[in-house]
């Protein structure tokens, strides 16, 4: 098992690598000669060369980009010219935040979809099934920021049962931040719904036509037994796998959500770094934003292979 | 690892089925036809071969011209393909000559400002006294400009991509795919924020970036699908004539390799949709006065406890056209994988 997490540690380094490279050509070699830029066009050729000389821009990319990557490395990322404060507190509370709501989200999604997954597999093809197959898809293709207003409009501002802001104020307990977090939480759940129950769906239909389930129920197995011991775990494995897969959406689905309820965690800070082209800010949530989702699917692929002892005992 | 969901499409049975498609036995026989004439071409040296090739070729167009004829029966037969159908339909039709039947969809008037529907507004005004109505169905036109464009552009190259990676496979393969897996280090939304920040916003940006990012997915699809058509006899047929492998890949291949390719389109499709007004939602599509649906839900959500209907209705008609594309998808992929 530990075999297995250090050999993945090791695999998500040239990824990361990777998606340095990617941030790294997109903010610092695509916008182009950078003391032009700074200078403006009427500069003369050798203030603008000098300016390079003194930002090393004028370096090779190589260099540049190690330069780069190591400073975020040893934790010097930088300040951000238009808050003109250090990025990385900045970064670690966005990320902070983030992380209560899109854990709030998971805690929400996994039971609520098995539960409706492991349920119309067991009455397949009723109306029930087809109701919530579709119902369950529908929101999932629906964009959060289009299901978060109606949630909004329905939830807060109509029945008035949940407040209209992300945040409760200060001072408040932390079951409080939690109450505050329902509203946001539901269209990232609707997001991951109808993909994790048609999973869990799947994975119900397969598991009951297999042979054992027969030869539990024709020894007289209770049927809670049944669903419980064979059917639920069983069913589990392809769940959790796709989870790990719909992190990437659960990612975007965080910058909209917090963009929509202004809701302080990474995704609206890297919105708000795009807007103002803050580089160095939003360089920085972005790398994070790549570190956590390659984590996240380490921490799914180690839950699977918990699950699974084939992969577990072959790692 | 970043394998965007495709939930109406992907269903696993549904998927594997899509990736069989060849696999249908009337198919094959067609296919066995054309090599069989194809491989006829190389002893037509006589005039009498070439006129009973011709007959055959004919028959397998014949053929194949029922077969077509007989998936779109089906097609309009089946309830989810034609409700999504009419809807995409219907919005298209907005797209293009709702100016022709409402109001103007920017004029403002100041004196109506936030009104709620009416008999003169149907869904109402908003801030500035512009019709909603006039807006929400003026709304569908730039999401169906972007949407479909990209969704083309991810065809072309992932098309192109995956015919050169699937037909030469070992190392071209290798470095093409490795390649192209760069793009997807990042979840797709994180990576279009990066580009349209640091290139710029516009509708042509927006288009090319999409279409960008779904092109590895694509390329997969399509590499999928060709390394399951490059050991049939056609193909081997063709290469014994001493085809280019252009010409293989081009002219032999890809026609056996469509259906797939229109379920990954429209698959797609509905991504592009979701992508694209998700992005102009976030800011970083077009600008005010757009009646842009998802810009028009960011900017006017600040509204949503005083004149819900200014966000209610473009929230409603998004929803209605990205529910309706997957309905299409759905409808083909069912109808397909018969």
């Amino acid at each position: 098992m530990l075999r297995l997490i250090g050999r993945r540690l090791l695999l998500m380094l040239p990824t990361l690598i990777l998606a340095s490279i990617l941030i790294f050509a997109l903010a610092e070699v695509l916008p182009g000669d950078v003391g032009r830029s700074i200078l403006g066009q009427y500069a003369s050729e050798a203030d603008v060369a000098a300016l390079n000389r003194e930002l090393g821009a004028d370096r090779p990319l190589v260099v540049r980009y190690a330069v780069w990557a190591g400073s975020f490395v040893t934790g010097d990322w930088g300040e951000s010219p238009i808050l003109e404060i250090p990025v990385r507190p900045l970064v670690m509370e966005a990320l902070g935040n983030s992380l209560l709501l899109a854990g709030f989200a998971l805690v929400l999604i996994v039971p609520i979809s098995i539960v409706l997954g492991v349920f119309s597999g067991l009455r397949r093809d009723s109306w029930m099934d087809r109701t919530i197959t579709v119902s369950t898809l529908s929101m999932t293709v629906i964009p959060e920021f289009v299901s978060g207003v109606v949630l909004l409009y329905v939830f807060a501002v109509w029945l008035k049962w949940l407040p209209v802001s992300a945040l409760p104020p200060d001072g408040s307990p932390f079951y409080d931040r939690l109450y505050y977090l329902i509203l946001p939480a539901i269209p990232l759940m609707f997001l991951e719904l109808g993909y994790i129950a048609r999973m869990a769906r799947v994975g119900t239909v397969q598991v009951l036509a297999m042979p054992y389930i027969r030869t539990a129920v024709l020894k007289g197995v209770p049927r809670s037994r049944v669903i419980f011991g064979h059917v639920l775990r069983n069913a589990m494995v392809p769940t959790v796998t796709v989870i790990g897969s719909q992190v990437g959406w659960l990612i975007g689905g965080l910058v909209v959500v917090e963009t929509l309820f202004a809701y302080p965690g990474i995704g609206k800070l890297m919105v708000d770094a795009a807007q103002s082209s803050d580089v160095p800010l939003l360089e920085a949530s972005v790398l994070m934003v790549a570190v956590i989702y390659m984590l996240a699917n380490l921490i799914a692929d180690i839950v699977v292979a918990l699950l699974n002892p084939r992969i577990r005992k072959g790692g | 690892m970043n394998e965007p969901r495709s939930p109406y499409g992907s269903d696993p049975d549904l998927r594997a089925e899509g990736m069989e498609l060849g696999a249908d036995p009337e198919m094959l026989e067609l296919r066995a036809d054309a090599a069989a004439a194809g491989g006829a071409q190389d002893l037509a040296a006589d005039s009498d071969l070439r006129a009973q090739e011709l007959q055959a070729d004919s028959a397998a167009a014949l053929e194949q011209r029922r077969q077509r004829r007989y998936l779109i029966k089906a097609l309009l037969r089946s309830p989810t393909f034609m409700t999504g159908l009419v809807i995409v339909v219907f919005w298209v039709f907005m797209a293009l000559f709702s100016t022709f039947i409402t109001q103007s969809p920017t004029a403002t008037d100041p004196s109506v400002s936030l009104k709620a529907p009416s008999p003169a507004h149907w869904f109402g005004t908003d801030d500035l006294g512009r019709d909603v109505l006039a807006r929400t169905m003026a709304g569908a036109r730039t999401v169906l400009i972007i949407a479909p464009l990209a969704t083309l552009l991810a065809l072309l190259w992932g098309g192109i991509i995956g015919l050169v990676a699937g037909f030469y496979r070992g190392v071209t393969d290798e470095v093409i795919m490795r390649l192209i897996d760069v793009l997807l280090a990042l979840p797709i939304i994180i990576t279009s924020i990066l580009i349209l920040s640091l290139l710029g916003k516009g509708t042509a940006i927006i288009i090319v970036a999409i279409g960008a990012l779904f092109t590895p997915v694509v390329s997969r699809t399509v590499r999928a699908a060709v390394i399951g058509e490059r050991e049939r006899e056609y193909v081997m047929a063709a290469r014994l004539r001493g085809e280019r492998s252009a010409f293989v890949m081009s002219r032999e291949i890809l026609p056996n390799i469509t259906q797939p390719l229109i379920v990954e389109g429209t698959i797609r499709l509905g991504y592009a949709v979701f992508t694209a007004a998700t992005l102009s939602f976030l800011g970083f599509g077009l600008a005010p006065p757009s009646p842009d649906w998802g810009l028009t839900i960011s900017v006017e959500r600040i509204y949503l406890q005083i004149a819900p209907w200014t966000v209610l209705f473009p929230a409603a008609a998004l929803a209605s056209l990205v529910v309706a594309v997957n309905l299409i998808t759905d409808g083909l992929g069912r109808t397909f994988s018969k």
